[in-house]
């Protein structure tokens, strides 16, 4: 950990809170309402709104996550150095393409 | 009442044992008197390491029934609990023989963490008036007591699961030197304190705060710092 990966996951961490906040109260309202998976998605498909709330949600996750999973892994396995750096890249990348991919199927 | 105290004492380096001795219990008996009646009545081939006796040094730590401490200040009456006393070298430090460390990984960090003065004026200018009021002075103050004991960097569990960590001590010297306004040394210290190693890598257990001899708070100064890395990243400074 050094200043800049701790800046950048405090950073994501703050934005998150709000998102995390209108996600959780969101799916209460909807499954409260009794809303099925088609009218969900009927409200979702074509929104900018939702797309663009979602995208920034992933890309702060998988931010966040990569540079933490990186942590764990450099305090509790053998993993130093570059082989650390490099799973940080790819995890965060998978995490990204993954919840990308998933915001585009309720969006699109 | 008991006369005696089993005392179980490590021998050996790294892959030692404990060794049982039965000590005479005294009134106000402290760890370090323990461990030299053994030395001196028991077994004279026993290490360990101190110097001054009165909690000034800093020789002295080991750990004790499984925590850090300084053991001339340390009565055997406080730690005893059960009636069982357990003393080994202090974790997170190769043992070089029984109960005495080789502590050069420690002091080493104190450099890689640039806890030295760089001085920003000769002896030929006026000495500098510091008013013992400034946040500045106050600050450093706060933590500038340490006896480089050791006992935070045994007691911390992200020097135990990071090699790179400077540890407590280091961060807490470094912390009194970015609050010292004679120094010259801020912008190399705040880059060593935010890089591999640095600052950033405590989890805030707040263990060396609890265990400090000194009543010190290591994790603050390192919160200090961690804040005043940030604002020189997010300035562009680092």
């Amino acid at each position: 950990m050094n200043v800049r990966l701790y800046v950048l996951q405090r950073a994501t961490a703050a934005l998150m809170v709000p998102l995390i906040a209108i996600h959780l109260v969101t799916i209460l309202y909807a499954i409260g309402g009794g809303l099925s998976a088609k009218e969900v998605l009927a409200r979702t498909q074509g929104s900018l709104g939702w797309g663009l709330f979602y995208g920034l949600f992933v890309l702060a996750a998988s931010v966040h996550a990569a540079i933490g999973v990186r942590s764990v892994l450099a305090e509790w396995s053998p993993m130093r150095g570059r082989s650390l750096d490099i799973f940080m890249w790819v995890f965060g990348a998978v995490l990204m393409v993954l919840g990308l991919r998933a915001v585009v199927a309720v969006v699109m | 009442m008991q006369k005696t105290l089993e005392v179980s004492i490590w021998r050996g380096g790294s892959e030692g044992r404990y060794e049982v001795f039965s000590v005479p219990k005294r009134d106000n008996q402290t760890v370090l008197d323990i461990v030299t009646w053994i030395q001196r009545n028991a077994d004279p081939t026993l290490s360990y390491r101190f110097a001054c006796r009165v909690g000034v040094c800093g020789s002295c730590a080991m750990t004790v029934n499984g925590k850090p401490r300084w053991t001339c200040r340390t009565h055997v009456s406080k730690v005893i609990g059960d009636g069982k006393l357990e003393i080994a070298p202090l974790a997170n430090l190769p043992v070089v023989k029984d109960l005495t460390t080789d502590m050069s990984r420690f002091f080493e960090k104190w450099q890689e963490a640039k806890g030295h003065f760089v001085p920003s004026k000769t002896r030929a200018d006026p000495i500098e008036q510091i008013s013992p009021e400034s946040t500045e002075r106050r600050a450093a103050n706060e933590a500038i007591e340490c006896i480089n004991c050791g006992v935070c960097f045994a007691a911390c569990d992200s020097v135990r699961w990071n090699d790179d960590y400077f540890g407590p001590a280091a961060l807490n010297r470094a912390w009194t030197l970015v609050n010292d306004v004679r120094d010259a040394g801020n912008k190399e210290r705040l880059k060593a304190v935010a890089a591999k190693g640095g600052c950033h890598n405590c989890h805030s257990h707040q263990s060396c705060e609890q265990l400090c001899p000194q009543a010190l708070n290591p994790t603050a100064s390192i919160a200090g710092l961690k804040r005043r890395t940030m604002q020189a990243y997010i300035r562009g400074e680092l």
